[in-house]
Formats: C-alpha cells, structure tokens, sequence
C-alpha cells in the first residue's frame, strides 16, 4: 500500500556532529535581527504608534498619485498610501497627530472631508484611530503578554523536566522570538496586535515541537543507560524527526491557504505565522536538542534516575 | 487502551452530537433559526465587529473634572456645615487643590469643634469585593491652623467609579436615542467605556453626542456689570454666546437658579419656521422656575449649556407652567441632537474618545467569504495529505477526529457565545494544521512499535499509551500561551485565544478518544495479522 513518507522510516542523521553550523547559523540570524530591529525598527502599526488608518474602496482603480498629492498637501505629516489586495481598495496610514485623541479625531476629519469631493462615491472600507495613552499601554501589555507566557513555560517544563530541558525551550523560544523580529524589521511588515497574536502562537507552536523532542530525550534516557549522550540526543530527534515533519507540513498547508485566500488583512499575520513554523520547527530539532548538551546535561539526574528498566526491552 | 465500554462510546458519541446540535444553527437562515424550539440550541456564533461591520469607541472619563467637581461641591458642603456653627468660627475662603480642599481656621482655641464637623464629612468605604479599595474616603490633617482634607486613594477610586457608572446610563441613553441595535457599552479599566455599536458604519452622530457634557443650567444676567470690564463683581461670571463667528460675551450670575436636572422632556419643534427645542420641567423645576420668572420679568434669563449661553431670551411673563422653549439659530439637526442630550440627560464629566475603529460592513463581508475559502481549501489539503500519509483507515481515523474538532470548536463558541473575529476565524485555520498533530504523534509511535516487531494490536496499544503524556505536555504548553492571550489582549487577539484554547482541548478529544475508539474498533472487527499505518 502506498503511504507519503516525507521522511524515510528509519533515519540516523548525525545532528549532534553537525551542531557547529547550527549555531553558528543561529548566532548569524540572532545578530542579524538585533542589528535590523535596532537599526531599521519596527513598521509599527497605529495599534503600537498611535495614528490614524483609512482604508477605502473607489468606483474604479483609485488614482493613487492622485490621492497622495491630496492627502500630503493636508498637512498632517507623514502619509503613507498602498493599494491593499485590489486596484479599488487603499490603505492610508497618516502618522499620529501631535495632541491627544481629539486631534487624532479631527485628523480622521479633514482626510475625510479631503476626499469625498475629490472621489465621488467613495466608500469607507474602516476607520480607525488610536491615541497615544492607549498605544503605550497596548505596547506594555503586549510585552508582558510575551514575557508571561515564556516564565509560566519555563515553569511548567522546568517542573515537568529537568532544569536543563528548561532552559533549553526557553533559549529556543527566544531564538525563534527575535529572528521572528528580525523578520518583521526586515520586511517591513506591519506590526500591530495580530503580530503579536502570531508571535504568542509562535512561541505556543515552537515550545510544542521542543516538548516533542524533550519528550522523547527523555524517555531514551531512561531506555539507552550506556548510550552516550550525543548518540542519545541523536536517536531521539530522528525518532521524531517524522512526526515533526509531518506536523509542520499539515500546519503549513492550512497557514499557506490563509496567506493565499484569507484576505489582505490576515496576509501578515499568515505570514508571520509561516514564518515562526519553519523557524520553530528548526529550532526544535537544531537548537532545543543541542543545546542540552552544550548547558551539561548528564544522567543520573532525576529523569534519568526513576523508571528504572522501563520498557528497556521494548 | 483499546477496550471500549458501550458506556464510554455512548458517550464520546454524545459529546460528538451535542457539539453537531450546536453547530447547525449557524448554517441555517435567521428565519430558520428562529422557528427551531427553545430547548434546542437556536444561537448562531456571534460575530466581531471586525466580521459584522461596526463600530468599537474607546471613551475614557476626565478624572480631574471629576475630582475637581468632587473637591468643589466638599468645599461647598464644609462651608454650610461650618457656617451652622453658632457662635461662627472666624476661617479664612477654601482652596481647592489637585486632590485637597485646605482652610485656615482663625479662632484656634476652636479647632477641636471643625475637627468634629469635618470627621462627620468622612464616609468609610466598604472593602466588599474590592480588596484593597476599602478605608475611609478623605483624610483629615492639619498643619498648624490649617486644616487639609486630602482624598484617599480609596475616596478617588469610588468617585471615578461611581462617575463611569453614571455615564455609562447617560451614555447608553444617548446611544438608545439614535436606534442603533445591541449596543454593548461597558467600563473597562478604572475609567473608561467601552462602546460597540454594531452595522454603524458612520458614527460621526454618535461621537458628536457623547462629546459633549451636556450640563444645562438657567442664569440671570448681571444687567448692572460690563461684560467686558477687567473686574467683575463678586458672585458674576462672563460666558459667551456663539452667533456664527461672533463671541457675544454677557456677564451672568455665578447661581444656578434652575438645573437640567429638572428636565423631564425636551423635543425638537418649530417656530415661526426656525427649528427650537421644547422642554418641561418636573414639579420642582416648574416651582422654581415660575417663581424665577415671576419675580424678573423683563430681564434676560440666560440658558446656558456646557459653560456656554445659548440664548438669553427676555422674559415677557411669569411661565407658571414648566414648560418653555430654546431657541437658539439651531439647525434641525442641532435641535434633535440638543434635545436627545436634555432628555438623556447630563454627563457627570466629559468623556474623551482615545480609540475608533469602525469597519463598513463590505469589509467584514470580504473577510468571512475570504476566511471561509481559506478554512475549505486548508482543510481539504491537510485531509488529503491525511489519507496519503496514513493511508484509509488511520486516514479516516484521523480525519474524522479532524472534522469533529472543527464541529466542536463551531459548537462551543456558538454555545459560549463567544465572538468569531478575523483573527479567531485564522485561530481555527491554524487549528486545522495542529489538530492532527497529537494523530500524527499518534500514528508515527504506532508505527515505529510494528518496526520493533509488536503484533497490530500491541503496536497500536502502545501506540496510543505511550504518545498520551507527550501530547498532553505538548497542548498544556500551547494552552498556556492561549491563556496569556485571553487574560492579556483585547478585542480581535482575545477572539484568536478562544479559538486557539477551544482548539486544543477540542483537538485532545478528538485524538485521545475519538480517533482511538474508530481505530480500536476497526482492529476488533477485522484483526489483521499485519498492520500498515
């Protein structure tokens, strides 16, 4: 009977051997994402930066020169246009209003009564405005949204597992937060509150997989007592390697359907989605298992210790 | 593990069809829905205004005014309970700072007696389900001759609370008076409201009357001070009347004679063509106001709204019977708007509005139609991929555990109530990838146990023990990272949580019971002597 194996039945890929260029490719993607998000920053959206977002339909292709000279010669600062999924459909992006709320209002305003005259039959697809209190305190909370998740992670596996596996995940979600990052900076992908619905799913996704292969280390070391460490960390990524692959192809095929007909305003977060999955499904087999042993992992540590025999003949 | 008590499936079986009975009304029309019988489930998931088009106002109170307007009327209240006080005490005028209202007493061999007065002005607030916020409301001090009544931390917060409170009535009086449908309004924070207005895709109306305060109040003129004069006599104000670009300023007594309180009706109407608001007061607003006009005939009656005179019409006559007319150079919109704020009355403070975001209801339309193709054409590609990996039965297996989540998790949001956005509806996409996860764990065991050489049966057993604990490690994880969106984000992110935290449980039922019944059932029928996962 035919069966798709993306990954033969019986694989012995020498991971460990080759763990040099892991980290030297992860400490490249690490730094290069520091240096572009302090260097280039975030494309912050109105949610983190305050500011004002039009987004609207004209009867035929918009004149998007047109509407530009109109809008910068309102005297609001910084406009940003772009068409969004259709010829018909723009995006305006106007930066925040120096002031508080009202004037963010009275911005939303003047963009409006620019316009209607000018396009007739315009339509206001959404309208939305952000003040600058509660910009700041979106960025705060999503921060602490970020870093609650990773402690109570590292509680939990910390309690589960050994202190190693621990800090392990944690190094490996870290890794793949910041390259995410990187990622948003270097594209110039608009940064708002989905992005961080994807990032908190990401670390959700990434710490899935690593608890996969943790899983796995954990149950060899009670199975393999005289294998050496790296044979062991080595057997046990391949035993998961096709269940890892498997699981991030699945999740691939339902985000590229999301970023290919979930409409333009989910397009980013799909893409950051995508993203975190190829990364997080990297970081669990050539990060999180490694680095176990660069942090000393030994036996005749507690999960090492109980259980013993288990299943040793299995 | 692969023994099934009739009991047990009966009720995997049950669960599957409760989740199938809350499902369905979302595919069927209103009019449908709405014949189904009550005992049934007839609720359809509630769609975020992101989806339904709407608009999301974020208003937040103005905690100066109103613990100035607290500070004010406390000064107000010590300077009548003092002045009871026979023989009078010799005190110097009340200052109002940011938090305090101080005065210094100058017959100091009387200080216990204002002590006494003040202690009375202190109300305990009740700890109650506010840990924290209990304890007295102001604190009295004094620093020599001077007393100093501070609010507490607790007196702020019951102030703000109460505040917000009262707005949110005023607030959704005004809201009712415009007609939109379902208008959730509620506090969120210390001081603000939350506002949705679902299909208002134009809420300029809306904010134009939540933005104002709406305090109305009826002055005399001062006919004897100069409005323009650099000092005005005692007890008189200068506020100004707007006649299109003109500011016409008049001096008016600082005593409110009647209040807007009083009001118990006002309507828009004409006269002699020009659009005007008609109100009538309650008994004691008639009384006051008969005996007010009665008594000044003659002289202008100033009407003044949010620190601004409307007009100030001559009164020709005593008006008696309590009811009268604003007129104003309104237009017909500004009288409807003026007389829905009379009727719903005043705000205790003014509201600013920090955050709008308001989707046209084409936008929501586009993006339930594209979230729908994007949900069909994911789920099709992973069951597919489904069937070539694992072949007819573990496909089956599996993808039938797929289906079912999917139902369960439409089932539980329509039951909860909980509200479908955009984001949530890409929660249950990215749960259609990672819910066959904890099956492809599953399978991939049962695979390497009949590579070690175990029977169908054992491999299979095996199969299901062994990858239980990694899977429930695996979802606790994730369900923590869907806990910390709930409890930290808001709106569109909180959606996506539901969807993801629904997923994860939904997705372990499935698996962990569903997919193992179907395979364990298939095994006892046929049982294979050799296995292909």
């Amino acid at each position: 009977m035919f069966r798709l194996k993306l990954v033969p039945a019986k694989t012995s890929l020498r991971f460990m051997e080759r763990r040099k260029i892991a980290f030297v490719l992860s400490a490249l993607l690490i730094l290069g994402s520091i240096v572009v998000y302090f260097g280039q920053g975030l494309n912050r959206g109105i949610d983190f930066e305050g500011g004002i977002l039009v987004e609207v339909k004209t009867e035929g292709p918009a004149d998007l020169a047109a509407m530009r000279g109109l809008m910068n010669g309102l005297g609001l600062g910084q406009v940003a246009l772009q068409e969004f999924g259709a010829p018909d459909d723009v995006l305006i992006r106007v930066e925040r209003q120096p002031g508080g709320a009202e004037a963010q209002q009275t911005a939303v305003n003047t963009v409006k009564a620019a316009l209607d005259p000018e396009f007739p039959g315009i339509s206001y697809r959404r309208v939305e405005f952000v003040g600058p209190t509660v910009s700041g305190e979106l960025v705060e909370a999503a921060t602490i949204a970020v870093l609650t998740s990773v402690v109570i992670m590292l509680i939990y596996i910390w309690l589960r597992f050994e202190w190693h596996f621990s800090v392990g995940a944690v190094i490996a979600l870290v890794h793949d937060v910041v390259i995410t990052l990187g990622m948003f900076s270097v594209t110039g992908i608009e940064f708002n509150l989905a992005s961080v619905a994807a990032i908190l799913t990401i670390v959700g996704y990434s710490i899935n997989d690593t608890v996969v292969v943790y899983d796995r280390i954990r149950e060899n070391l009670r199975k393999y007592k005289q294998m050496p460490m790296p044979d062991l960390l080595n057997v046990s990524i391949n035993d998961t390697l096709s269940r890892t692959v498997m699981t991030s192809v699945t999740t691939l095929l339902a985000l590229v359907a999301l970023f290919v007909f979930g409409g333009e305003v989910i397009r980013g977060f799909a893409f950051a989605m995508i993203w975190g999955v190829v990364i997080g499904t990297y970081s669990s087999i050539f990060v999180a298992a490694p680095v176990l042993m660069v942090l000393g992992l030994k036996r005749g540590t507690r999960d090492a210790e109980d259980g013993s025999g288990d299943e040793a003949t299995a | 593990m692969l023994y099934f008590a009739k009991w047990k499936i009966a009720v995997i079986a049950a669960v599957c069809l409760i989740g199938l009975v809350f499902t369905v009304p979302n595919f069927l029309t209103s009019e449908t829905r709405q014949s189904i019988p009550d005992w049934l489930p007839n609720q359809s998931i509630n769609l975020g205004l992101d989806l339904q088009g709407g608009s999301h106002l974020l208003l937040q109170i103005d905690r100066e005014a109103v613990l100035r307007d607290r500070l004010t009327d406390l000064a107000e209240t010590m300077r009548n309970d003092l002045g009871d006080i026979r023989p009078r005490i010799r005190r110097s005028g009340f200052q109002v700072g940011d938090l305090s209202v101080s005065f210094e007493v100058r017959d100091t061999d009387r200080m216990e007696e204002v002590r006494e007065v003040l202690r009375g002005l202190v109300t305990q607030i009740g700890g109650g389900i506010s840990v924290g916020a209990g304890g007295p409301d102001l604190q009295i001090s004094t620093d020599g001759n001077r007393f100093i009544a501070t609010l507490t931390e607790a007196g702020i917060k019951a102030r703000l609370s109460s505040a917000v409170q009262q707005s949110i009535e005023i607030v959704r009086r005004r809201v009712d008076e415009t007609g939109v449908n379902e208008p959730t309004i509620q506090r969120q924070g210390e001081d603000r409201i939350l506002i949705q207005l679902p299909g208002v895709d134009d809420p300029d109306r809306i904010k134009r009357l939540l933005g104002r305060t709406a305090k109305m109040t009826f002055h005399l003129v001062d006919l004897s001070a100069d409005p323009n004069a650099a000092r005005l006599p005692p007890g008189t104000m200068v506020l100004y009347e707007e006649e299109g670009e003109a500011r016409i300023p008049w001096a008016v007594r600082k005593k409110v004679e009647v209040s807007g309180e009083h009001l118990v009706d006002a309507q828009p109407n004409y006269q002699e063509g020009r659009p005007v608001v008609a109100f009538r007061f309650d008994a004691v607003g008639a009384r006051k106001f008969g005996q007010i006009t009665s008594q000044n005939v003659g002289r202008p009656f100033a009407i003044v709204l949010d620190e601004k005179v409307i007009s100030a019409p001559r009164i020709e006559s005593a008006i008696l019977q309590g009811s009268g007319i604003i007129t104003g150079g309104f237009s017909v919109q500004e009288a409807n708007d003026l007389a829905v704020l009379l009727r719903a009355g005043a705000l205790p403070a003014p509201l600013t509005i920090l955050e709008e975001r308001t989707v046209g209801p084409d936008l929501g339309a586009d993006s339930i139609a594209a979230g729908e193709t994007a949900a069909v054409i994911g789920f099709a590609a992973v069951v597919f991929f489904m069937f070539l990996a694992y072949g007819p039965v573990f496909g089956i297996a599996a993808n039938t555990a797929l289906v079912t989540n999917l139902v369960l998790i439409i089932g539980a949001l329509s039951a909860l109530q909980a509200t479908l956005t955009l984001p949530g509806i890409a929660g249950i996409v990215l749960t259609i990838g990672m819910a066959v996860d904890a099956n492809v764990l599953i399978f991939e065991r049962i695979r390497e146990e009949l590579a070690n050489g175990r029977s169908p049966f054992n491999a299979v057993e095996a199969g299901y023990r062994r990858a239980l604990t990694t899977i429930v490690d695996a979802n606790v994880t994730t369900g923590f990272a869907a806990a910390v969106l709930f409890a930290m984000g808001s709106g569109p992110v909180r959606g996506f949580a539901v969807t993801l935290f629904l997923g994860i449980i939904c997705s372990m039922f499935t698996a962990i019971l569903l997919s193992r019944m179907i395979v364990a059932l298939w095994l006892r029928r046929k049982r294979p002597n050799v296995l292909t996962v």
